[in-house]
């Protein structure tokens, strides 16, 4: 459009020429997004339908082996596995625990931010570091943190004397999910907090100040005035968070590597395994589908129910 | 009066209680970060002590020497500069064009693109990733630094293509106008006019582009299997192995170095958040 604006008025004596002119520009327009597409299609869309198709054969690892269509079959397995089903469990409680804890500890941090506090600034800078970090890397730092014998935690509460003998976090059965669900709202806080700061800067202070005028608490203000405000930026969040943690992979893998005895094998982790430690490609591809219908069937509830009360 | 100094007492206390919630967040988001650089500037003597130190006693540089020291993260860490280096640059290339179009027309590939980019974010790696490596298999790009930067490019194209287009959408079209009236076509406009004024927002996509290439683990996990053409991310993992306390030092050298080029593009981009770099991305 920009070329028609500019090019000369047409002459009366030729009035059909400035069309073809005018409809040229927008081929080559296209032929501009062609170098961006092609990458896109190949390498992205293309093996995104080839993996759901794969999740209906018995793909395997090898070069050269025969694969047919076996339609539901994998899905049949899926019911029958134990390992899956017990990944599956420890995936639903990591995501929903991270999730609310993310979102929790987010709204904390970002009602302080939102007040007029010193070392706010310090805060901020803080807040965003986690964002800032490889997650390799902060898999690495927090396992020196949670070092058996050179951690800094075992010393801290050994010191607090909350601990009498050092603890090796993330091998031990019971403390290896609660150290990683730890580590995922570290890691996630900051766009959580980013996302609510937001948020909370649009909310009109009026309705706070006449709440507080009717004798309303902090509380009750907080619960009653600025959380409905919020809602389109809670439900936002928590969808993109509840998802990014279900499919949430490098982070544990470093950490963990699954164990101790699959206590952490998020199903991703699970999955990973299949296919390129036994090479069950069709069969990993199918937990893969069984995982998105999962999280769209858990997102459709949660949009669903949060539709309706605030219709209600 | 009694009422007044009551409710400014409350009001104290309140404030204090903001205070000390505001500083265990402070201790929480930083002490790793912390602990990562302490154990970076500890001695392999004061790592086996039973009461670990906070500030180490005698700081040192020895764990960045030894860091440097070793083959196999040195190696790592060339690799990983030629894959990040080129995927930044590949995925520019390809972004630029495209980013141009999106932001001078209003179009249904702009839904398109978006659509993808959130789309893409629900489906699980292990999706693509299984047909990614069968098709790459298949052009001989397994365990080859050039099917990496491919995948790297693609992956972080979409990203790009969305922040260069915010940034060329505050270009303003008479300069496109005049270099048409003149007589440039398509790809001249957008070589000798476009490009040069989109300077600032092409570096800021480069970095980008690097930085998520440099911190990329999974693809790498699964298309480099052969340990002498693994980027650093794999190699530091694999470095943990059987922890050994006293290589706990160098790792930890080796890992704030890895977290350098991030941390950069990090403190680049917070500065720019006024700049109207990320506010044109965002309000694209």
């Amino acid at each position: 459009m920009t070329l028609t604006s500019a090019s000369p008025p047409p002459t009366e004596a030729a009035p059909p020429r400035p069309r073809p002119r005018a409809r040229r520009p927008d081929r080559s327009a296209y032929a501009l997004l062609l170098p961006a597409l092609m990458p896109v299609v190949l390498f992205s869309i293309a093996p995104l339908v080839y993996g759901m198709f794969l999740a209906f054969t018995d793909a395997r690892a090898g070069r050269d082996v025969d694969t047919s269509l076996v339609f539901l079959e994998n899905f049949g397995h899926l019911l029958d596995d134990v390992q899956f089903w017990s990944s599956f469990r420890i995936g639903l409680v990591w995501a929903v625990t991270v999730t609310l804890l993310q979102y929790a500890a987010g709204m904390g941090l970002a009602l302080l931010l939102n007040q007029n506090l010193r070392l706010r600034w310090l805060a901020r800078t803080l807040a965003l570091f986690p964002w800032a970090m490889p997650p390799v890397i902060i898999g690495l730092m927090w396992r020196l943190v949670y070092h058996p014998d050179a951690g800094v935690l075992n010393a801290a509460l050994t010191d607090l004397g909350l601990i009498s003998q050092n603890i090796d976090w993330l091998n031990d059965f019971g403390w290896a999910l609660p150290a990683v669900v730890v580590v995922g709202v570290w890691t996630g806080m900051p766009q959580t907090t980013i996302v609510l700061l937001a948020g909370l800067q649009n909310v009109s202070r009026d309705l706070g100040e006449a709440a507080r005028v009717d004798g309303a608490g902090p509380w009750r203000r907080f619960t009653g005035v600025t959380l409905p405000q919020l809602r389109s930026v809670t439900v936002a969040i928590m969808s993109l968070n509840f998802v990014w943690n279900m499919n949430e992979f490098a982070l544990v893998y470093v950490l963990t590597q699954g164990g101790p005895g699959g206590m952490t094998r998020l199903p991703m982790l699970y999955a990973y395994e299949e296919a390129f430690r036994y090479g069950f490609f069709g069969y990993a591809s199918a937990m893969g589908v069984a995982i998105v219908i999962v999280v769209l069937a858990v997102l459709g509830f949660y949009l669903r129910r949060q539709l309706k009360e605030a219709e209600a | 009066m009694a009422a007044v100094s009551a409710a400014r007492a409350r009001r104290a206390a309140a404030r204090t209680g903001q205070y000390a919630a505001l500083v265990c967040y402070l201790v929480f988001l930083a002490f790793p970060l912390v602990w990562l650089a302490s154990t970076a500037l500890k001695t392999p003597q004061e790592m086996a002590l039973l009461d670990p130190t906070w500030i180490p006693l005698e700081p040192t540089l020895a764990n960045f020497a030894a860091a440097f020291g070793e083959q196999d993260l040195v190696g790592a860490a060339r690799r990983s500069l030629g894959v990040a280096l080129c995927s930044a640059v590949l995925t520019v290339l390809l972004a630029l064009p495209a980013a141009y179009v999106l932001a001078r027309y209003k179009s249904a590939v702009n839904r398109v693109v978006m659509g993808w980019v959130l789309v893409s974010q629900v489906f699980p790696f292990i999706l693509v990733i299984i047909a990614l490596f069968m098709i790459l298999r298949r052009f001989g790009l397994v365990d080859s630094l050039a099917g990496l930067v491919l995948v790297h490019a693609t992956w972080c194209l979409p990203f790009v293509l969305w922040m260069l287009r915010g940034y060329l959408r505050g270009i303003p079209r008479v300069l496109e106008e005049a270099a048409a009236v003149d007589g440039a076509g398509r790809w001249r406009t957008l070589v000798s006019v476009v490009a040069p004024l989109a300077a600032p927002g092409v570096a800021a996509a480069l970095m980008f582009g690097f930085v998520s290439s440099w911190n990329e683990f999974l693809f790498a996990l699964i298309l480099l299997k052969d340990p002498g053409v693994q980027t650093l991310p794999l190699v530091l993992v694999a470095f943990t192995g059987p922890e050994g306390v006293a290589r706990l030092g160098p790792l930890a050298a080796a890992s704030l170095m890895a977290a350098v080029p991030s941390l950069v593009f990090f403190a680049f981009i917070q500065r720019r958040f006024r700049g109207g770099l990320v506010d044109g991305a965002v309000k694209g």
